[in-house]
């Protein structure tokens, strides 16, 4: 938002010129009225901790990030041309492994992914698309460069807490809406319905679309619900379907079953179907794999697509985009060395200490060492940890992540910050405008997880007087 | 269509809610009773238990047979599945995970009222403070209600709370006038000219007494007390009011016939009865007669709604 010389890039120059008129008083009161909205709205996410599931109320600063809608055009091209490849990926990894075969991806790489699901060989769902909902999160480096940092393609969340962060922002600083081109969210539910729609195996003008939760005790219960309600679908738990002996899924319903012809799971892969992956699963459905392969029932995300982002498919995925598409990747990767290679892993044992070093299967920020902040017997532990376990472990550069003012305390201050676009993936292609962007709220922290007291800001995506 | 997973929760919402409300409706009146009757009349809170058929769930709660342990059996035992606070925690609970179709505020108003619960139903043990906890619960619960009503699609959601309602209304009317049967059935001759105060009572209970008196304009009588109760169509706590309710809820719902067939079945069962001919043990009998018919209704709905497995 401000250039490295302290000056507003031109398209945040209306709103910094704003936001510092305003005194400390005033913003503690806009702060105050955020609060309460968010409170009222009841916008909530669960912690696992503290020996029980509690809702907390979501942490939100009132302060917009903002982002030219000439850059965002960019970002959003890439994002498109990222799950583009991806999803060409993950159709040919499960049929005919032609990237293999040419030597671009070392087949051990998909074989020792625990994302892998061999029981996904030879499905081909309908527009080539796995991921139809992909969260990625991207990072700006200290020289302006947006990188993705992660693809995140099972079951991304955040995307309720991006549209309510606008509908209070709205409330909080009307006036500066009125003042600026600030591109829309809201449209967001309608374009999944329709990205979900385009997954029916049934031609219905009305398909009959659910989302698919763990239930009340998942920490994104908040985000299934609003979803589901903003959607206008249900919001069914496991035990509400049951795969018939047509092959097909129903749910129960009042007036008996009504067949479901798209699924929109939030639940983890391994967790779907007790018959074919976890037989303790409560959460999943009885053949709802059976009804996939048949082609009986569409589920977004498909199963089987998270091994596209595996943290270690991550480093060859600028050569996934050269190989399918034949085009140079437009955002780039972070820089990634991965331990399952001697020479790599001998480098990142080597400089540890300066390293961001990642388990290649978690999510969430847990399990992460960053090298220059850890104590010496947290290097030493992931030390042995990558030793016994490389295929495990990626290493990456400490970015120096931008920074944008934050209300601390009652004053701006700088805090870290990546931001978490969606991209959808149906019969057509839609990019949410901004995203959900998250900040570190302690100083110097490169934390963003809300689970680990990370907050959230809008993110305006602003057109220039100049721009059209 | 409505799930059935969640239709299931708002009925029992509905349940808890009301049952929350009549047992502190119960408690309350019985209390007034205990001063206005000799001791002799042998009405306690121990025998409040034996009458309401709790008193194998209170011998197991381990709790002494004294009035304040009969007292924070019926209120503020979260060990007693029915009792006024943990009634309240199941319909909170049930609330909570049906709050996509459930308005905000209700949701909030429920949520607020089982924190004063938790918090105030210990002291309503003491008779200085029953009154006021009591009555703020109730009220809260007809809160609730009224917000429901007002504020919710009067869709499939919406009758399936006024099932839940009206049926746990059915069955605690008829405890209610069953505990009076039985506190009248000692056969002393000496506690006639309480009677009276008996069935006043009773009829407060059920907040009927003014509705009563513009219905029935002579002096109190037993038969007349108990007519009005039974058959009345028009006062909502009534049985014949609640089973029409019951009946029109039940048509606007996918497939309703079996449980219907229960309702009409007890609607005729009430009909026949011939408030003249019954003493007080046939009175108490009827009424188990009626309590089996309201399981057996339950037992429909859960499997016609509740466990739909047949495909269409």
């Amino acid at each position: 938002m401000i250039t490295g010389g302290g000056r507003a890039r031109p398209h945040a120059r209306e709103v910094t010129r704003y936001l510092s008129s305003l005194s400390a008083r005033q913003l503690g009161r806009r702060q105050e009225a955020a609060e309460r909205a968010i409170s009222e709205m009841g916008v909530t996410f669960t912690v696992y901790s503290e020996g029980q599931n509690i809702d907390r109320a979501w942490p939100f600063d009132i302060i917009p990030r903002t982002v030219s809608a000439s850059e965002w055009q960019r970002v959003e091209h890439g994002l498109q041309q990222r799950l583009t490849a991806l999803n060409a990926f993950v159709d040919d990894v499960y049929n005919d492994q032609r990237i293999v075969k040419d030597g671009k991806v070392p087949a051990e790489l998909l074989e020792t992914s625990e994302n892998y699901l061999p029981e996904c060989v030879g499905i081909r769902p309908p527009h080539g698309a796995w991921a139809h909902i992909c969260g990625s999160d991207l990072v700006r480096d200290a020289d302006g460069t947006i990188y993705v940092l992660e693809d995140n393609l099972r079951v991304p969340s955040g995307v309720s807490y991006m549209l309510e962060n606008r509908i209070v922002t709205k409330q909080v600083f009307p006036e500066l809406f009125s003042r600026n081109r600030i591109l829309p969210v809201d449209d967001y539910p309608s374009q999944l319905f329709d990205t979900l729609a385009s997954l029916s195996p049934r031609p219905l003008d009305y398909p009959v679309v659910v989302v698919l939760t763990p239930g009340i005790y998942n920490s994104a219960y908040f985000e299934h619900s609003y979803l589901a309600q903003s959607m206008g679908v249900a919001l069914v738990e496991g035990g509400d379907l049951t795969v018939g002996d047509d092959d097909c899924v129903y749910m129960r319903t009042i007036a008996g079953l009504e067949r479901v012809d798209v699924i929109y799971r939030r639940v983890n892969d391994t967790f779907l179907d007790p018959e074919c992956f976890r037989p303790d699963s409560l959460l999943g459905v009885p053949g709802l794999m059976r009804a996939w392969r048949a082609g009986n029932v569409g589920i977004a995300n498909a199963p089987g697509a998270g091994v596209a982002d595996d943290k270690l498919v991550y480093a060859f995925v600028p050569d996934i985009i050269r190989y399918y598409l034949d085009e140079e990747p437009v955002l780039p990767n972070v820089p990634t060395l991965a331990c399952v290679r001697d020479d790599e892993r001998d480098r990142v044992l080597a400089d540890l200490d300066n390293l961001v070093v990642k388990p290649v299967n978690e999510s969430g920020g847990y399990g992460m060492l960053i090298g220059p902040m850890a104590t010496r017997k947290a290097v030493a532990q992931f030390r042995r940890l990558i030793k016994t376990n490389p295929r495990n472990y990626v290493a990456q550069p400490v970015l120096s992540l931008s920074t944008a003012p934050t209300l601390i305390g009652g004053t701006l201050s700088p805090r870290h910050l990546d931001l978490r676009p969606f991209t959808l993936h149906g019969e057509r292609q839609f990019v949410t405008a901004g995203g959900l962007t998250r900040v570190a709220l302690v100083e110097g922290s490169l934390v963003v997880n809300s689970s680990q007291g990370g907050g959230s800001k809008d993110t305006w995506i602003v057109q220039s007087g100049d721009e059209s | 269509m409505m799930l059935s997973r969640v239709a299931e929760r708002i009925y029992w919402s509905a349940r808890y809610l009301e049952r929350a409300e009549n047992t502190a409706r119960l408690t309350r009146v019985y209390g007034n009773l205990l001063l206005d009757l000799p001791d002799a009349a042998g009405v306690s809170w121990p025998r409040l238990v034996e009458i309401t058929g709790d008193d194998a769930a209170f011998a197991a709660s381990g709790r002494q047979a004294t009035d304040r342990g009969v007292l924070h059996f019926l209120l503020a035992d979260p060990g007693n599945p029915g009792s006024v606070l943990s009634s309240l925690a199941s319909a909170r609970e049930n609330f909570r995970t049906s709050r996509d179709l459930i308005p905000r505020e209700a949701w909030r108003t429920v949520n607020e009222l089982y924190l004063y619960a938790g918090e105030h139903l210990r002291r309503a043990v003491f008779q200085r403070r029953r009154e006021e906890v009591l009555g703020t619960v109730m009220q809260r619960c007809q809160q609730v209600r009224g917000l429901l009503a007002d504020s919710m699609n009067h869709g499939e959601a919406y009758q399936f709370l006024r099932i839940g309602r009206g049926l746990e209304r059915t069955d605690m009317t008829t405890r209610i006038i069953d505990v009076a049967a039985a506190s009248l059935m000692t056969g002393r001759k000496d506690l006639d000219p309480y009677r009276n105060s008996l069935w006043i009572a009773v009829l407060k209970s059920l907040s009927a007494y003014q509705m009563y008196r513009q219905q029935v304009r002579r002096r109190i009588v037993d038969r007349d007390v108990i007519s009005f109760l039974m058959f009345d169509t028009r006062f909502p706590r009534a049985i014949g009011y609640c089973l029409g309710e019951l009946d029109h809820s039940l048509r606007s719902l996918p497939r309703y016939e079996p449980p219907l067939r229960g309702v009409l079945r007890l609607q005729r069962i009430v009909a026949d009865l011939d408030i003249a001919a019954i003493d007080l043990a046939g009175l108490r009998a009827f009424i188990d007669t009626m309590q089996l018919d309201l399981a057996s209704i339950h037992r429909q709905i859960s499997l016609t709604w509740f466990l739909p497995d047949a495909p269409t």
